[in-house]
């Protein structure tokens, strides 16, 4: 038993989960998803009748469309132009979709589970006061890596992949995959600097960059973390505006599909084929997946439930951290086992990150995508001075708040 | 614009540039409000939350909408909704699976006529050929059996591909022997050879549209009105 909680905490069993059961099936299935959900949203039905040829009922309404394409992708000839840097070719692909795996290791996905208690309700007084209790003795944190700098080494394993679309243009030896590259740093640039500069509000208020404890702790100790009102996304809207821009034009996806300008320039990954194609493709699709689970992690509460705390159900009173100390103050407890309390929450974490995945792909098919010019315009003039000024304003509420005992 | 037709400029509605003042020295000289993109045409929010108000709207009919019938659909034709489940606004027809409508004239591939005794009832006079306008009509004659009709076509092929589904064909023939009424779409094909209907298809057409009393009609030596 011993050895396989300690397996089961290891970061890297926690990423292979995360990665494999969760991340990638979400990210496949948003494929399906992009094409049924534009195809609703415009009066059409979509792909709809993808089955194995053993089994022609089994349509599941288009879903096993995603198996078709990678089916497909696998099985293309692998193409490599004559003239490309085959070195910077081949790495690429791989610069585009590995940073963003890497920084699903900051993401915090679930509760932390205390195996021994998992059939009967945690006492999160007990946790707090005796946290060396025997029933605490092993736990398994549902988060591959908490750093202080948190959402900090998102920032900067993001900028890295950058270079999958840079190096792509540059190594194709192609004139309209190079000002894709090109395109795509410049626009990567752009926006990191107010996505960067749009989150700080929300690190000021919390007083952590960590998205785990951003999760656990809310913007405010009067109310419990688990209270949607304690969100961030409240107390930091404009925030969420800004850096849910910003984060979609990471993507380099419509609205901010300059890079790509497949009417134009049919983007930097325009000598690509088959696997390797796929690869961009992929990672276009786990960075939506990825967004959604930062702005869960920062605006959203995370994994947590509305109301339900370690031990249950609390409807009126709360449970809350006061200058590190674990206060209570009554309520009605709705007891739940704890097993049933995280099974909860990484649903929730799911659900959160679906509706987001889902709300991404709505503006992905209204918004008509903009011109050069305006995406510079708008990244430069817009967002960046808005940005500062929202953390400036931030500052100043932190400040009063502390001053006056708001927080 | 508004001003050069003579309008009242504060009730011109069209988007643009409106003349607020024209000089009084020079009609030329004209005082011009240009709209200016606001605060909220800058950030995009105001465009993009209307834009994301209309594709939700449509997100949500179409998701939890029941689709209208097929056969509704086909036709074009609206039906009562029955419950409180909206009808979508989906109009894709499913191809395979659905057929679209046919309207009642709809008459489809050409057939060919045949006697009592199954015998093809062209009697190779060349007419239809002669007319067709398209000249997708190949007829190569042979002795009949039937002495009585001289001729009967050894080779007789439509190319489906290059008929203009004129009817001239129908028009032409003196014995009632090509039709077009046997309401069989035209297949898509994958060579253009297999869209030659030659004489056997043709006849089999005959035999699949029914026993139409009159695709087996007697005919030849019983005076002018045989065909009725
Ligand atoms: S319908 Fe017109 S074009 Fe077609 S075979 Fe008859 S005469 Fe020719
Ligand atoms: S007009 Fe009628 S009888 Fe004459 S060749 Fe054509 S089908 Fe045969």
């Amino acid at each position: 038993m011993q050895t396989l909680y300690a397996v089961l905490d290891h970061p890297a069993t926690k990423w292979v989960l995360l990665v494999f059961v969760m991340v990638m099936p979400l990210a496949s299935l948003l494929t399906w998803a992009e094409r049924r959900q534009s195809a609703m949203m415009q009066d059409r039905l979509g792909p709809n009748r993808a089955a194995p040829t053993f089994a022609p009922w089994l349509k599941l309404k288009g879903i096993l469309h995603f198996v078709a394409d990678a089916i497909k992708m696998i099985s293309k000839e692998d193409f490599i132009p004559g003239n490309v840097h085959k070195g910077l070719f081949t790495l690429a692909p791989l610069l585009a979709i590995g940073p963003v795996l890497i920084a699903f290791a900051i993401i915090p996905f679930g509760p932390t589970i205390y195996p021994h208690v998992l059939d009967g309700t945690l006492d999160p007084l007990l946790l707090a006061s005796q946290p060396e209790h025997q029933d605490f003795l092993h736990s398994i944190r549902l988060q591959v890596a908490s750093f202080d700098y948190g959402i900090l080494f998102y920032f900067a394993i993001l900028t890295l992949s950058n270079y999958g679309g840079t190096l792509a243009g540059w190594a194709s030896y192609n004139k309209w995959a190079l000002l894709g590259g090109l395109r795509a740093s410049s626009q990567m640039m752009s926006y990191e600097v107010a996505m960067g500069l749009s989150l700080m509000g929300c690190f000021l208020l919390v007083g952590s960059l960590e998205p785990g404890y951003i999760v656990g702790a809310g913007a405010s100790s009067k109310l419990a973390p688990s209270n949607p009102l304690n969100w961030l996304w409240l107390w930091q809207f404009p925030a969420l505006v800004l850096f849910m821009t910003a984060a979609i034009a990471e993507t380099k996806r419509a609205p901010f599909d300059i890079p790509e300008g497949e009417p134009e320039i049919i983007g930097y990954f325009v000598e690509y084929s088959g696997l390797r194609w796929g690869l961009f493709f992929l990672a276009e699709f786990i960075e939506i997946v990825f967004i959604s689970a930062v702005i869960t992690s920062v605006f959203f509460g995370g994994w947590q439930v509305p109301f339900l705390d370690a031990d249950g159900f609390r409807i009126g009173g709360y449970m809350a951290e006061v200058n590190g100390q674990l206060v209570s103050t009554g309520g009605t407890v709705l007891n739940l086992p704890h097993a049933v309390v995280t099974a909860l929450q990484l649903g929730a974490f799911a659900l959160k990150v679906i509706l987001l995945c889902w709300f991404q792909l709505l503006i992905r098919w209204t918004l008509p995508r903009f011109r050069a010019d305006q995406l510079m315009n708008l990244g430069w003039k817009v967002l960046l001075p808005l940005a500062l000024a929202w953390t400036m304003l931030s500052a100043l509420f932190k400040l009063a708040a502390i001053h006056f005992g708001w927080v | 614009m508004g001003a050069s037709h003579g309008h009242d400029a504060a009730d011109d509605e069209t988007p643009g540039p409106r003349v607020l003042v024209v000089s009084a020295v020079s009609p030329r000289v004209r005082t011009i409000a240009v709209e200016r993109p606001g605060p909220s045409d800058v950030t995009y929010l105001e465009a993009a939350r209307k834009g994301l108000g209309v594709t939700l709207r449509h997100f949500v009919k179409n998701v939890l909408g029941k689709r209208r019938p097929a056969a509704a659909l086909a036709r074009g034709e609206e039906v009562a909704k029955q419950g409180l489940v909206p009808w979508n606004e989906i109009e894709t027809i499913q191809y395979p699976e659905e057929k679209t409508h046919y309207p009642e004239r709809f008459r489809g591939l050409h057939r060919l006529m045949q006697r009592d005794d199954g015998a093809v009832r062209c009697v190779a006079c060349m007419l239809c050929p002669t007319v067709c306008p398209a000249h997708c009509i190949t007829i190569v004659p042979a002795e009949a059996d039937d002495q009585g009709v001289e001729k009967k076509p050894a080779v007789f092929e439509i190319d489906e591909l290059r008929c203009v589904v004129c009817g001239l064909c129908v028009e032409a023939c003196p014995c009632d022997a090509i039709r077009m009424d046997s309401g069989v779409h035209a297949k898509p094909v994958e060579h253009r050879g297999d869209a030659i209907m030659t004489r056997e298809k043709l006849l089999d057409l005959s035999k699949q549209v029914g026993k139409d009393p009159a695709s087996t009609a007697t005919q030849g030596g019983e005076g002018p009105d045989w065909r009725e």
